[in-house]
């Protein structure tokens, strides 16, 4: 789409971009290309010279033991965080779309856990499972159910899981319940005069008419699991135990800051610039065309 | 909301049912602040001999102060005075330097135009924890660690809001600048008279969103902020922790936790229409 009426002009609309232009360029392209370029290189270890090695790093990572293992924790995590954000975020937004009045308090009280940092939320989560002081791991224990996230993968993975998908859940209810709102309402209530009973007319009628905005979150939570949960991941176990949380983001961190692995590190960058790049391709092309049934 | 009534919602019976399994909900939701709030009210010792009590103490005051003067590394009052500043530049800078690019290549037709517009495309796909370490030697060349402007710029720089906006300056009447024009006015004039007053909400909605965005950032500031009078709080919470054995001090985390997250509920609540209509919009 363009503007038919436009301004006369060359030398506003470019001091106009120069800003913008010159921060993308000094603060995204030129990282964004040195991420591509030092890809192919190793340097030595004192880092004053770097030896060329066109895809080494990368044919390095695909044989890493445990760069696959990343990969497959970051699949893991990505979809245990969407199935428990969505899915709890689906049923309070149908109860509140059921609600005539009052929803808005609900939603107004629902959205609080939207606001806090994830980073903040690890903290609060850590203290809840917390192996010393921890309130429901104190709990678990009575019941006979020894919690201890530090020594164990399982329980390490289950945690961050949730205290990801915890402020999850407020964004999913907000495009939930605005998606529920905007079904007609005549053909829910032609559904019921036909006898449909609530459930019957939940996954026949109003689901299918939800499909677009489920699929929107899907890939909308997906990215958020991969990239926005570094803070709930440093918080509560910082990668552990044994790397069972590193997360491909949480790897590039730990390999390029603390192992000090430059060729490494860019080469997982330019890895993840291609799953991103994916990931936005997907979104486009089918939100695009509007997915029904 | 709009008020509805018919024959699919729910009355008598089915109704309270309802709504006790949404307080429920909402209670289980609540529940890791609610125990946040409870912890930084009440004495160390009282947190360290588990179970700790599940209704407020007394000590409200002294945590808060504690935290507040004195914190752990560094006083919380600093840390949220640069959290503060560092999303609220986020916020006025990234919506500043978009309004101006949209406008330019939604009302001008310049060389490198097409250029520049795969430009805004390209950043769009990029999160900075994936060019995280070059952009921290760049930071670092520029002499810009432990300052505003570090914190602030690398995290500007994607065209995001420039999208937005340009979508949203496609929808205003080719008569207005037809008008605009024909009178003989100036494009900046347009720009400053009609534009930016039709362009109000979606401002106010964009500022919403990413002053959160810039509260909430942890990784950058994380890197960048190595003197911790220039930490930001979210990520100086974890600073507060001590490394090895030694036990945290949980009431003073508490009450940062709690201090660190009233600026973006506050925001998010108070603006919760244009916080809904942001959220859509960026997302779209």
């Amino acid at each position: 789409m363009e503007k038919r009426v436009t301004f006369r002009g060359w030398l506003l609309p470019l001091v106009l971009i120069a800003p913008q232009v010159m921060i993308s360029a000094i603060f995204f392209f030129y990282p964004a290309g040195q991420a591509i370029w030092q890809s192919l290189f190793i340097p030595d270890p004192f880092g004053l010279s770097a030896r060329f090695v066109g895809l080494g790093n990368f044919e390095f990572l695909i044989s890493d033991k445990y760069y696959r293992a990343s990969f497959i924790t970051t699949a893991v995590f990505s979809l245990l965080v969407t199935l428990c954000s969505m899915i709890p975020a689906l049923f309070l937004a149908v109860l509140a779309d059921r609600l005539i009045k009052g929803s808005g308090v609900y939603r107004t009280l629902l959205i609080w856990p939207y606001a806090v940092a994830p980073a903040v939320a690890g903290v609060l989560w850590l203290f809840m499972f917390n192996t010393r002081v921890g309130v429901v791991s104190w709990y678990l224990g009575h019941l006979g159910y020894d919690w201890n996230h530090v020594l164990n993968g399982g329980e390490a993975m289950g945690l961050v899981v949730v205290a990801s998908a915890w402020g999850r859940i407020s964004y999913n209810f907000l495009f939930f319940f605005a998606a529920l709102q905007s079904v007609p309402r005549s053909v829910v209530e032609a559904a019921a005069i036909d006898g449909a009973r609530f459930w019957r007319r939940f996954f026949t009628v109003i689901l299918p008419l939800l499909s677009p905005t489920a699929f929107f979150l899907l890939v909308v939570n997906i990215v958020y699991a991969f990239f926005e949960t570094f803070g709930v991941i440093h918080t509560i176990t910082a990668g552990g135990p044994q790397q069972s949380t590193t997360i491909l983001v949480y790897k590039v961190f730990s390999d390029g800051f603390v192992g000090q692995d430059l060729g490494s590190s860019a080469a997982q960058s330019v890895i993840l610039l291609f799953v991103v790049g994916l990931l936005t391709v997907i979104q486009f092309k089918y939100i695009e065309k509007r997915v029904h049934y | 909301m709009e008020q509805r009534s018919g024959m699919v919602e729910k009355r008598g019976m089915g109704l309270w049912l309802t709504h006790g399994f949404m307080i429920t909900g909402v209670l289980i939701i609540f529940f890791p602040i609610w125990l946040a709030f409870v912890a930084s009210t009440v004495t160390q010792p009282e947190i360290v001999s588990p179970p700790m009590p599940l209704l407020p103490g007394s000590h409200f005051w002294d945590n808060y102060k504690t935290a507040l003067v004195s914190g752990v590394n560094v006083p919380v009052a600093t840390m949220l005075m640069n959290s503060l500043i560092m999303a609220i530049g986020i916020a006025v800078g990234k919506i500043i330097i978009s309004l101006l690019s949209a406008f330019a290549i939604v009302y001008f037709r310049f060389p490198g135009r097409t250029i520049f517009f795969w430009m805004i495309f390209l950043t769009l796909m990029l999160p900075v924890e994936v060019r995280i370490l070059p952009t921290f030697e760049v930071v670092a060349g520029f002499g810009m660690l432990n300052s505003y402007s570090g914190l602030i710029f690398p995290l500007i720089a994607s065209a995001t809001a420039t999208f937005l906006f340009r979508q949203f300056f496609l929808t205003i009447p080719d008569e207005l600048a037809e008008a605009a024009r024909v009178d003989g006015a100036q494009p900046m004039r347009f720009f400053i008279d009609i534009v930016l007053p039709m362009s109000r909400t979606n401002i106010a909605a964009l500022f919403v969103i990413l002053f959160i965005y810039g509260w909430n950032q942890y990784l950058w500031p994380l890197l960048i902020t190595t003197d911790p009078e220039m930490n930001t709080i979210v990520m100086g919470i974890k600073q507060m922790f001590p490394s090895g054995d030694d036990v945290a001090e949980w009431p003073v985390i508490m009450a940062t936790s709690i201090l660190a997250m009233i600026p973006p509920v506050i925001v998010v609540v108070s603006m919760q229409k244009l916080f809904v209509r942001g959220l859509v919009d960026s997302e779209k």
